[in-house]
Formats: C-alpha cells, structure tokens, sequence
C-alpha cells in the first residue's frame, strides 16, 4: 500500500533593521519589530491560520486516515507567540487530534550543521524541548534548516537518538534510485531517510497556480492517480513543503486549500494511505544506505548550500558568526543567546547570494547582496564586540575551552548525580512498594472495578473528567512500581520468576481500564 | 552604409566623457566592416585614429576664397586639400559678411567648451550646411547638443533619417534649473530626430518627460569601455592594507554631487582613522570642497590632487580602494566602468545611468550619505566583500563591450534607413540577443 506522508516547514526569519556602522557599539537592538509584525501577521493571515483550518476540518472529516507532520523552528515560535499566538493554538488543537507530529530541527533555522556540532546538538535539543512545552510531544525525526543532509549530519542526528531524518531527494545524489523508497544513513544504519519527492511537491508549492504549466489546472483525482501508477514496489512518497506555499507562494484564489480538502478522498478511494514520518520510520524498513558526503539541501536548481555559502562574502560572515560559537556555548546573557539564534538564521545568508535570481527569492528590504552583507557585518561586528566584551579576548580559545569543558562535565556530573538519585528513589520506592506489596497484594485489583465505575461517571460531566483522571494516573505509576517489586525477591530465587512477570501485564491491563 | 556624424570631442584631446564615448560607438561601428563613418569635429588635432573620415569644420570653407592647392595643401588637419575644392563648390550662402572668416573662408574652432560657445553651435551648424551638400550619406548622427543644430540642418538638406544621442540634458547637469537657450536647443533637436539614443533609461525618461518626446522613438543605448591597454593593465596596484584609499574622480561640479562625498568622508572619519580620501579632478566647486573639508576638520585626510589625465586617470584607480561616484544625476558615468576594469569596487549613485547595466557595484541614493559612508566603511575593513566586487566587477566589465553597442546601433540605422522612422519595441525584441 502506498503511503503519503506530507511534511509542512514553518518557519519565518527575524528581520534584521537598518544597521549602520556608526551604530556599532552604540545600539544593541537589531530587529524591525514593524516589520517582523507586519510580514507574521500577513503570513498567518493569509497562509497559516487558513491553512491549518483546513487541516483541522481534514482531521474532523477523515478521523486518523489523514496524517500530517509539521516542523517549527524556534525563532519561527518566538515571533508567532508574540505577533501570531492564534496559529500556535491551531496547531495545539490539531496536535490534541493525534494526527499530527512534530519534527526537531535546529532552533534557529540557522546552518550550524555546517559549522559546530556542539551548536547544532545545543539547539535542536532546545527546539524539542520548546515543541514538547507547546504540543507535549517529543520530535523522534529530525529535519534539519532548509532539509540540509549530509553523511555526518545523519550520524550526528544518530548519535542524539533521532529515528530518522528527511531529506532532500535531489536528481543527483539520487541517480537512477527513486525517492519513495526508506533509506538509511550510511554512517549509521539506525537513522533512516525519508527523501523528498521534488516533483509532486512542486507541482503544488511551485506549479499550482501557473496557467502556462501544462497540467494546469491541477485537480487531486489526478494528482492522487499520479501517486496511484508509480510503480507497484515505490511506497513512500514523501511530499515536503513551507507552509506559506498555501497561500503566499500559490494564492488561496487557486483554491489550493480545496484541491487540500479533496486530497485524502482521492488517495483514500485509490487505496492511498497517509502516514506521519515516524509511523513510516518505524514500520518501514530500508532498503539501503544513501551516500551523501557532500551536504544537500532542498534549495535553488542545485539542491546544494550555494546559497547561503555560495561566495567569499557569505563564507567569512559565517565563519566570523561560528567563530564565537565557543563563547556563546559559555556565556548565560539571555539576549546575547537571543541574538545569537536570531543572528544564526540562514536567511540572513541567502539576502547575500550573488547567484541569478531564483524562484521565491525575496532580498528583504536590501537592494543587493552587497548590501545585505554590508548590514549583516555591522550587526556581527557589534554582537561580536558584546561576546567579547563579556569574555574579553585576550582570554584564550584554550582556556575558554577549559571553561568549558568545566562546565560541561558539571552538567554531566549533576546528571549523573540526578541519574543516581533517582535510581536510589525507585530503589527506596521499590522496598518501600514491596513493603506495601506484601501487606495488601490484592488492593490493585479491588481498585480497578471502582475506577471502572467512575469513568462512565465522568463521560457526561467533562469538566470532572480532569481531576478524576488523576488517580487513574497514580495507579499507573503504581503499576510499575508494584512489578519490580515482585522482581526483587526473584533475584534471589529463580523458581518464582516465571509467575512474577505474568502477573505485571495483568495489574497493567486493570489499570487502564 | 555611410554616416555623416557631428561631434565636439574625441580623443586624443579629451574634455570629458564625450570623446571616449564617441570614439567607443565609432569603433564598434567600424568593426562591423560596412559603416562607413565621417566624423565632423570643430578641431581635430590630426592625431585620432584612422578608422574613420575626420573632417575638420575649422577647415571647411564657408565663403568662397580664391587660394591656391600648393599653398593650402601642408595646412590642412583632418581631411584633404581635395576634400576642401570639393566643400568649396558647395557653398550655398554668402556667408562674407561673418566676422572671424579666415583666408581660406573657413571659420575657426578654439575647441573644447569657450565662453563663445552659443556662437561656435551656430557655426557649426552653418558649416554643417555645406557638408550637407557635398558629401553622400545614409544617416546623420549627432552627438550631444552642440551638434543639434548641426544636424537639424543636415537633415533639412538632405532629407535623410536624423539620429540624435544624448550624453547629457541639460536636467542634468543644471538640477533641474535649466538654461532657456540651452533646453531650446537640445528640444529643438529632438524634435527633428527620428530616432533619439539615450546613455540610459534614466535619460531616456528625462527626454520623454521633460523634452515631451515620444517614448517609441526614444532608446536607450548604453555605454561600454575598451578594454584596458596592456600599458594600464600592467600598473601595479599600490592600494596598502594599513591605509585604505578612497576615491572621488570627476569633475567637480554640482551635477556630481562632491559635497555628499565630502559629508559621508567625515562620517568615516569620526570613527576611523586609517582611511584617506581622495579627490581628483577641478571645477567651479573645489574650492568650496576644500572650504568644506577644512570646517569638518577632516582636511589632512582629503586630498585635492586636481586635474588627472590619460595614465594618471588608471595609477588612481589601482591606487583606490573604493571609487566612489556620488552624482546627482549622471546620464551614464563611465569613471564606475573604468574603476572596475583596474579592479576597484565603485559605489555609485543610483541616479547614475551605469547602474542600470551594472550589478557588481553598490548602489545608494545620492543623497543618503549615511548608507554611503557604511558602504565606504565595510569595503574598507571588509575584505571578503572588496574581493568579490573586485573580482566579479572585472568580469562584468569585461561583458559590456562597443562592439555589442555598435550592433545595437547598427539595428536602429536598419530600422531607420528601411522605413524612415524608429519604433523602440520593435528594438528592444530585436536586441534580445545581444546580451
């Protein structure tokens, strides 16, 4: 059975202001707050809010059949909690559906994949953390800022406990392979890679509302037939794309959101299934290891880091932006960290490409790279001088390593420390549970018909539902506790073993009745 | 194909911009093979090159003189003693009664821009009318408004297609305050032209604007540069990385707006002190400058070395490390395009015409000293980015030829000589691949 499993970024830079050198040293602010206002709430005005409707009636009409996974980045979150709060409350709802997921990727957006390892682990860890605060789930795949993928960035992503990763499905790493096949990284055979079909997610972010492309206008009976005649064996079919692609890049006039709405039924009646990245991940095994040495990304004809790192002036911003990595790693200046996420966002390079014009290219407010650069470096050179003034630089890279070497291993040890005592407090629950155990073994199971007899109680009420779901959570946690605790005295005879396990599932299956 | 064409300077004697752009079209038109060109200038100094006729209208006789082969022949500069028999029987006024007829009935030239100049046009133009008569041609082609008249009058005698190219109006070189006689004139020639050439779309919609001309006949044809000679190739740069050069190189006149230049310096100044700024060239406006630079206090830092010509032109530019063109309105500017050959980053007005065909260079309005003076400072302590304008300029430069500006010229003639009139939509599909 074929599965789609659709993939939408949302993500929207921090615009830089107007900086001029003689402002180095003297302002510290680098943001146009009116126009950061003005492009998120056009952005979720026209695209966002109405697109994530869309989905949230999809959900209601298709139930679990239709699948959905988004990424947010975290400078992205920041401007949508401040201007846009509405699109974070539709994604919550649509999260609250359970046909959503999200992706990790790096907090900032930025391409620090390319530069530190220490940076990109820093922030996408930050980024989980943030989509677990909002949506209470943790990303198990990873995408990376602009679906940057290269053989280390999978071992790397490996290395963090991520399931898989998606990337691009570019002609020319693919060759004669087809994308719509599970891949894995060829670093680490555990991580697996979901390629990005480029044609039939062009054909919507691109393609969808351009009268003079032959298949224009495009309906989804055809493009679901098209899904439908690949070849039998080609499954994944991995369609990635902005957000804003609904309803910035195709106008909702082209009635995108519709062709949307009509998708799932299409798929649905040619025995198409949705399905998020994990669910694939986990359930489809690869079929190879893909060799990427050279990084890939979704952007421009060449799928490659041109654009941002294409010319002299974008590789020495972004060697003197990475060069302070180390400082930063140390530093705890909340703003200084703002900035710094703030500062690392890729589009801040790609205002300095000095390639052709490409499709969707925006230059910001600035009239050429030249000046893109211009504006970027004063900016640096005033954050750069901030760092450095907090670690002046006559403290050497050596010591500040040190630093924060230090530092890290105080965060490992107090891990560790963390890690040990609550070790000792199940061991302590545990002799305390089995005390317990061995006075009342067979409370559990008279509990369970009272809870029983609860629950329907709370169906009619809802809003007593939520305090007496509580102690149905305490019993789970007693649930565990009550299982080892059988355990410990099997350590010393095996002969019991064998019933003590048995009997765990059985406490289990109460329980959550 | 023959062009009668009117010009006042080309080089070796050169005044300005003019001279170099005249000979860059008549270059790129006589590597075509089949243009035959007469240049008609008010003073050659027989040195030009000799790819194309020069006439010399100080020595093209206007009255009739009895004078003798033998003792006219050593005299004559530019064209022929025959050419001067031939002129002569093509006097159609008695002009006797000018003053300043000479003995071979020829009026004088002093060249260059004289306090006379109203006078001069008018000869010009008078003796424009005898050549009307003897010579055979296709097309008339006059450049900048000295040669209007001159070429209203070849057209009223011949008959044939007038070509009119626009180097400057008179908008620009007065900010907007023009001179009646002045704007009489160049209106009067566009008027007659059939087909009006522009240095660039910024003129082009002066012309169509302020002139009232019809936007399908106007065209904008831009500039180019010759390559560098391997003489000015081979000047080493001395640009020194622990004192940065900075560049104004024109002259210094209101049009070019030198007082930007001067208040974006000081800006620089007050944060950095490695820098020096330069500021060649003359004009009515250099003292005043000097003036300026002196209240700022940023006087040991400014440097008027006055009045640069012919190689000293190319040490400056490898000198610099930014040319800086801050013009008010400049129809083209081909100082950027020659800065960026030497490899010097240029930033540029965007009121300047060459900013339309150039990519590689900064671009700022005139007037906003503070994103000049930003400009100024990041190619300064930036060298990544001094790299990459200096390395993509040359290769830009190096794509704007004359020789693909004489094709484009040479399709207008087409048009013009076909049917007698100029359609510029029909130009521009017709251009498209010369690129």
């Amino acid at each position: 059975m074929k599965t789609i499993c659709l993939y939408f970024e949302i993500h929207q830079p921090v615009h830089l202001k107007r900086y001029r050198f003689f402002d180095i040293g003297a302002d510290h602010y680098y943001y146009d707050d009116y126009e950061n206002e003005r492009a998120i709430t056009e952005t979720a005005e026209r695209s966002y809010i109405p697109a994530l409707k869309t989905m949230l009636e999809m959900t209601e009409t298709y139930g679990k059949y239709f699948k959905v996974a988004f990424s947010l980045s975290g400078v992205g979150i920041e401007l949508l909690e401040d201007y846009a709060p509405e699109v974070i409350e539709l994604l919550q709802e649509l999260s609250k559906t359970g046909c959503v997921e999200f992706l990790a990727e790096p907090y900032s957006h930025g391409l620090s994949s390319l530069a530190n390892e220490e940076v990109f682990m820093e922030e996408t860890k930050r980024q989980c953390k943030k989509i677990k605060e909002l949506f209470g789930q943790t990303p198990k795949v990873l995408r990376n800022s602009s679906l940057i993928y290269s053989d280390e960035i999978g071992a790397l992503a490996g290395r963090m406990g991520f399931k898989g990763m998606i990337a691009e499905g570019a002609k020319h790493v693919l060759g004669w392979k087809s994308p719509h096949f599970v891949y894995s990284c060829a670093h680490n055979p555990k991580v697996s890679l979901l390629l990005r079909d480029y044609k039939l997610s062009d054909d919507i972010s691109l393609r969808f509302n351009d009268s003079s492309w032959s298949e224009y206008p495009l309906m989804s009976d055809r493009y679901a037939d098209w899904i439908a005649q690949l070849p039998q064996e080609e499954q994944v079919i991995n369609i990635f794309m902005e957000l804003c692609a609904l309803g910035i890049f195709q106008p909702l006039s082209s009635n995108i959101l519709e062709f949307f709405k009509a998708l799932p039924a299409a798929c649905k009646e040619r025995g198409i299934e949705f399905a998020t990245p994990s669910e694939i991940v986990g359930k489809t095994k690869a079929v190879a290891a893909m060799d990427m040495p050279e990084p890939v990304s979704w952007n421009d004809e060449e799928r490659d880091t041109s654009c941002w790192l294409g010319n002299g002036m974008q590789r020495e911003a972004f060697s003197k932006l990475y060069q302070e990595a180390g400082r930063i790693m140390v530093c705890q200046d909340r703003r200084i960290k703002q900035d710094w996420d703030r500062l690392q966002a890729s589009n801040n390079f790609r205002y300095m490409t000095t390639k052709p014009m490409s499709v969707n290219m925006i230059r910001g407010f600035y009239d050429s790279p030249y000046d893109a650069f211009t504006n970027y470096m004063n900016i640096l050179g005033d954050f750069i001088k901030r760092v450095q003034d907090l670690f002046p630089i006559e403290v050497e890279n050596d010591e500040l390593n040190a630093l924060y070497t230090t530092i890290h291993n105080q965060g490992k040890e107090i891990e560790t420390r963390d890690h040990e005592i609550s070790q000792l407090r199940a061991r302590l629950s545990k002799l305390e549970g089995a005390v317990a155990d061995k006075k009342e073994e067979k409370v559990p199971a008279k509990k369970a018909p009272a809870k029983k007899a609860a629950a329907p109680k709370a169906a009619p009420a809802k809003k007593e539902a939520a305090p007496k779901a509580e102690p149905v959570k305490e019993e789970k946690v007693e649930a565990p506790k009550a299982e080892p605790a059988k355990k410990t005295p099997a350590k010393k005879a095996a002969a019991p073993k064998a019933a003590a396990p048995k009997k765990a599932p059985a406490a289990k299956k109460t329980t959550k009745k | 194909m023959k062009v009668l064409m009117f010009g006042w300077e080309f080089p070796p004697k050169i005044y300005g911009g003019l001279a170099v752009a005249s000979y860059g079209i008549t270059k790129g038109l006589s590597l075509q093979g089949d243009v035959e060109t007469t240049f008609c200038l008010p003073k050659p100094t027989g040195e030009e090159e000799g790819f194309l006729n020069i006439i010399n209208m100080s020595q093209v006789p206007i009255a009739w003189r009895d004078v003798q082969y033998d003792n006219i022949k050593g005299r004559m500069v530019g064209h022929t003693a025959e050419d001067y028999f031939r002129f002569r029987d093509h006097i159609y006024a008695d002009f006797n009664y000018m003053q300043g007829l000479d003995d071979m009935g020829c009026m004088g030239f002093a060249g260059g821009y004289p306090s006379n100049l109203h006078d001069e046009i008018n000869n010009f133009s008078i003796i424009a009318g005898v050549l009307a008569r003897s010579e055979q041609f296709d097309i008339i082609h006059a450049h900048d408004w000295l040669t209007y008249p001159a070429g209203v009058h070849a057209k009223m005698v011949s008959g044939k297609p007038l070509c009119i190219h626009v180097h400057a109006t008179d908008f620009d070189r007065s900010r907007g305050k023009v001179n009646p006689t002045v704007y009489s004139i160049e209106k009067n020639g566009m008027d007659h032209a059939d087909c009006i050439m522009c240095v660039s779309e910024l003129t082009r919609q002066t012309v169509i604007n302020q002139y009232h001309q019809d936007p399908k006949k106007c065209v904008a044809m831009h500039n180019a540069v010759y390559p560098l000679s391997e003489e000015y190739t081979n000047i080493p740069s001395t640009r020194r990385p622990e004192e940065k050069v900075v560049t104004y190189l024109g002259r210094i006149t209101m049009q070019k707006g030198p007082e930007y230049f001067i208040e974006a310096a000081k800006r620089v100044l007050d944060r950095t002190h490695n820098i020096r700024f330069c500021f060649a060239g003359s004009g009515d406006m250099m003292n005043a400058m000097i003036d300026l630079a002196a209240s700022y206090g940023i006087a040991d830092r400014c440097h008027f070395p006055g009045f640069q010509r012919g190689k000293q032109v190319y040490e400056c530019y490898k000198r610099s490390d930014v040319f800086v063109m801050p013009s008010v309105s400049e129809p083209f500017g081909i100082a950027p395009l020659e800065a960026m050959q030497c490899g010097c980053p240029c930033i540029i007005s965007k009121q300047s015409g060459c900013g339309e065909i150039l990519d590689n260079v900064i671009k700022v309005d005139y007037w906003d000293i503070d994103a000049m003076a930003d400009a100024m400072y990041s190619l300064c302590t930036n060298e990544q980015m001094w790299k990459q304008l200096s390395d993509e300029g040359i290769k830009e430069v190096d794509r704007i030829t004359w020789e693909k500006v004489g094709l484009r010229i040479r399709e207008c003639y087409n048009q013009l000589m076909g049917r007698g009139w100029f359609n510029n939509d029909e130009y521009l599909n017709a251009v498209k691949n010369i690129k």
